[in-house]
C-alpha cells in the first residue's frame, strides 16, 4: 500500500490506465491515507459521505450558448471512472470551491454547514476527467493569511514540524500533500497562497496567468487577483492537473483559458533560456538560510545552461502597500454578501435588519477578515479613495510595467518564494503587519497576473535555531510572461530533475513518515 | 493616526459591530499597517492610469434566451430563515410598538 501513495499522479493515472494498479485499491488507500489526518488538514473528507440535499441534479435546464455539455448548475454524477487523463485519482479541494451536497465553509464560522447548490467549475473539470474529490482542505478565512491560523476550525499544523505552520492561506492543501495525506490538491492564490504554503511545505505550488482556469464556484476574496491551480509533488503533476483545469468557461466571462493547452515537460537543460535575478533582492529582509539556498539554485541553473542576468523591478517593494490595500477593497465588496439572509449562518433576536446583519457579521468573521473589511472599506471611503485605492491601483501598473520591461530582457524571473523557513505556531499572530510581509516575494506577480511556480529548492535551519536544529523547506519562485505556462512548466520541470529536492531530503521528508509522526 | 471615532465610522460602513477591546485593537492595528502603506502616497505618480483589472474585459453579449437558474427550492435550501418560498429578513425598521 505504501508504495502506492508513493506514486506521483502521472504514474499512478499511467497505471491504472494500462489496468496495473486497481482503481479502487488506490482510491481506497488514499481515503484511508485521509481519514487519519493528524494536520487538521481537512474539514471533511469522503469517507464521511456527501449529503443527499439539496438533491436537484439540474433536471430540464438549458445550457448558455457555447457551454456545450458544460451546463451551470446541476449533476455531479460519477464521471467516467476508467477514462479521462485523471481517471481513478482522487484530489484534495481547498475548502474555498463550492461543491455539491458537500459541506463548504471557507474556512469561516458564517458558512458552517452551509451546503452548496452547486459545483465549481475547477472541481467539475477535475471530476471530468475522472478525479474524485478525495476531501475539503482548511484554509485561513475567506483565504485571507500566510500561516493558516486564520482558519475557524484550527490552525493547520506543518507535516515536517508539527509545532510550525504550514503556510497559508492553502495551508490545508499543501500540508495535506506534503503530509502524505492527498496525491495532489487544489487551492487559490491571491497575493501567494499557493506559492508561499507550497514552499513552507517543500512541495511545487502553481499560480497560473490570471483567467487561465475559471473562477466560477470559487468563493471571491479579491476577483482581479484570485487565481486557482495545484499543489503537487512534483512539477510534472501541476503540469497535468493545470491541462485539465485551464480553459474559457462562459460562466466566468474573465476565464480566457491557455492557448494551446498544456503538455507534459520534458526539458533536461536549460540552454538558451535567461534568467532574471531582481537586484532588489540583496536588499530585501531575507533569513541567511533562504538566501543560501537561492543562491545555490542559482549557480545550478548555470551549470545547466542557462544565462543569468540582473533585472530590475524597482516598483515591487511596493507590492505589499499596493496589495494591502486593493485586494481588502475589493474584499469589502465581496463580503457584503454575508448578511444572514439567503444562506450562511444568521443571528440577533428581535432587533432590525441593520441589528441583524451588525450581529451576524461580528458573530460570523474572524479577526483577520474583520481587519481586511475596515481596511478596504476605509481605503474605499469618501475622502480617501484617490489617496489609498486610486494611488495602489496606478503603483499595480508600475509593477506590471517592470515585469514587462524585465521579460524584454529574460524568459523568466527569479526569487525566493517566501523570506523564511516555516515559522512557529503563534510566532506571527500578533502583528499583522509581519505576517503580511511574508508576502513580499509572491504579491507583486499577482498583481502583475502572470504566472508564478514555487518549486522545493533546498533546506534551511530556521534563523536562530540551535545547531543541529531540524532543517526546513525552502521555496525557489519562477516567474514568466502572461500566458507563458508551457515555458515556465518546462524551466522548472529541468531545474527540479537538477536540484533532486526529494532525494535530497531522504528520510526528513514528511511522505515518507519520516518527520514529525 | 486612526482614532476611535475612525474605527466606528467604517465599522458602521461596513455593518460591524465592534466591542471596546475590539475598537482599541483594530485602531492600533490599523494605523499600523495604514503607516507601511502610505509609503506609496509619496510616489509621484501623476499621469499612471490605474490598472483595475489584467485581463482586457470586454462586453459580453449574448443571446436573449432563458437560462436555467436555481429553482426556488434548492435556493432556499440553505436560507436561515425561507418563509412561504421567499428570504425572511427583520424588517428594515424597529418595531415602532
Amino acid at each position: 500500500m505504501a508504495d502506492l501513495l508513493d506514486l506521483s499522479v502521472a504514474a499512478a493515472a499511467a497505471k491504472i490506465a494500462a489496468g496495473e494498479v486497481s482503481a479502487a485499491e488506490y482510491g481506497a488507500a488514499w481515503q484511508a491515507a485521509a481519514a487519519a489526518d493528524d494536520l487538521n488538514a481537512y474539514l471533511w473528507t469522503a469517507d464521511e459521505g456527501s449529503f443527499a440535499e439539496p438533491d436537484w441534479n439540474g433536471e430540464g435546464e438549458s445550457a448558455p450558448a457555447g457551454a456545450g455539455e458544460a451546463t451551470p448548475y446541476g449533476s455531479n454524477g460519477p464521471a467516467p471512472a476508467d477514462s479521462g487523463p485523471l481517471a481513478g485519482v482522487p484530489i484534495a479541494i481547498k475548502d474555498i470551491f463550492t461543491t455539491q451536497g458537500i459541506p463548504t465553509t471557507a474556512g469561516s464560522k458564517i458558512l458552517e454547514g452551509y451546503r452548496p447548490p452547486y459545483t465549481a467549475s475547477a472541481v467539475r473539470k477535475l471530476t471530468a476527467a475522472g478525479a474524485q474529490v478525495l476531501g475539503k482542505t482548511n484554509m485561513d478565512e475567506f483565504a485571507m493569511g500566510s500561516s493558516n491560523e486564520n482558519s475557524a476550525y484550527g490552525p493547520v499544523r506543518n507535516p515536517w514540524d508539527r509545532g510550525r505552520v504550514p503556510g497559508g492561506s492553502s495551508g490545508g492543501s499543501a500540508a495535506a500533500v506534503a503530509g502524505g495525506l492527498a496525491p495532489a490538491a487544489l487551492g487559490t492564490d491571491t497575493g501567494g497562497s499557493i506559492r508561499q504554503p507550497a514552499s513552507l511545505c517543500g512541495i511545487v505550488g502553481l499560480k497560473p496567468t490570471y483567467g487561465a482556469i475559471s473562477r466560477f464556484g470559487m468563493i471571491a476574496f479579491a476577483s482581479s487577483l484570485d487565481q486557482c491551480g495545484p499543489l503537487t509533488r512534483d512539477v510534472t503533476d501541476a503540469a497535468l492537473l493545470l491541462g485539465v483545469l485551464e480553459g474559457k468557461d462562459p460562466l466566468d466571462s474573465t476565464s480566457v483559458g491557455l492557448d494551446g493547452g498544456i503538455s507534459m515537460p520534458t526539458l533536461e537543460s536549460l540552454a538558451g533560456l535567461r534568467f532574471g535575478v531582481p537586484a532588489e533582492i540583496a536588499d530585501a529582509a531575507l533569513d541567511p538560510g533562504v538566501r543560501a539556498v537561492f543562491e545555490a539554485t542559482i549557480a545550478r541553473i548555470e551549470e545547466l545552461g542557462g544565462a543569468v542576468a540582473e533585472v530590475h523591478l524597482p516598483h515591487a517593494e511596493h507590492g505589499i502597500s499596493a496589495y494591502y490595500v486593493i485586494a481588502p477593497a475589493e474584499a469589502s465588496s465581496n463580503l457584503a454578501r454575508y448578511d444572514g439572509v439567503r444562506y450562511g449562518r444568521r443571528a440577533g433576536g428581535d432587533g432590525d435588519l441593520v441589528e441583524m446583519y451588525e450581529a451576524t457579521r461580528s458573530e460570523g468573521f474572524g479577526a483577520e477578515v474583520k481587519r481586511r473589511i475596515m481596511l478596504g472599506t476605509y481605503a474605499l471611503s469618501s475622502g480617501y479613495y484617490d489617496a489609498y485605492y486610486g494611488q495602489a491601483q496606478k503603483v499595480r501598473t508600475r509593477i506590471a510595467g517592470d515585469f514587462d520591461a524585465a521579460f524584454e530582457d529574460v524568459d523568466l524571473v527569479v526569487t525566493p518564494t517566501s523570506p523564511s523557513v516555516a515559522f512557529g505556531l503563534g510566532e506571527k499572530t500578533a502583528d499583522p503587519l509581519a505576517m503580511y510581509l511574508n508576502d513580499f516575494f509572491t504579491v507583486p506577480m499577482s498583481l502583475a497576473g502572470i504566472p508564478a511556480i514555487s518549486i522545493p529548492a533546498g533546506l534551511a535551519a530556521p534563523e536562530g535555531a540551535a545547531d543541529g536544529a531540524p532543517r526546513l523547506p525552502v521555496g525557489f519562485q519562477i516567474a514568466a510572461p502572461a500566458f507563458a505556462e508551457q515555458k515556465l512548466l518546462e524551466a522548472a520541470h529541468a531545474l527540479e530533475g537538477a536540484l533532486g529536492f526529494a532525494a535530497a531530503a531522504g528520510d526528513a521528508a514528511p511522505w515518507k513518515g519520516g518527520a514529525g509522526g | 493616526m486612526i482614532d476611535r471615532e475612525q474605527v466606528l465610522h467604517v465599522a458602521r460602513l461596513a455593518r460591524l459591530r465592534l466591542d471596546e477591546a475590539e475598537v482599541e485593537t483594530m485602531a492600533g492595528e490599523l494605523s499600523g499597517i495604514l503607516g507601511h502603506v502610505d509609503r506609496i502616497r509619496g510616489l509621484d505618480l501623476a499621469g499612471v492610469e490605474p490598472t483595475s483589472h489584467v485581463v482586457q474585459l470586454e462586453n459580453v453579449l449574448r443571446d436573449d434566451v432563458a437560462w436555467t437558474s436555481l429553482p426556488s427550492a434548492v435556493a432556499l435550501a440553505s436560507a436561515p430563515e425561507p418563509f412561504e418560498g421567499a428570504f425572511r429578513a427583520p424588517s428594515p425598521q424597529a418595531d415602532a410598538d
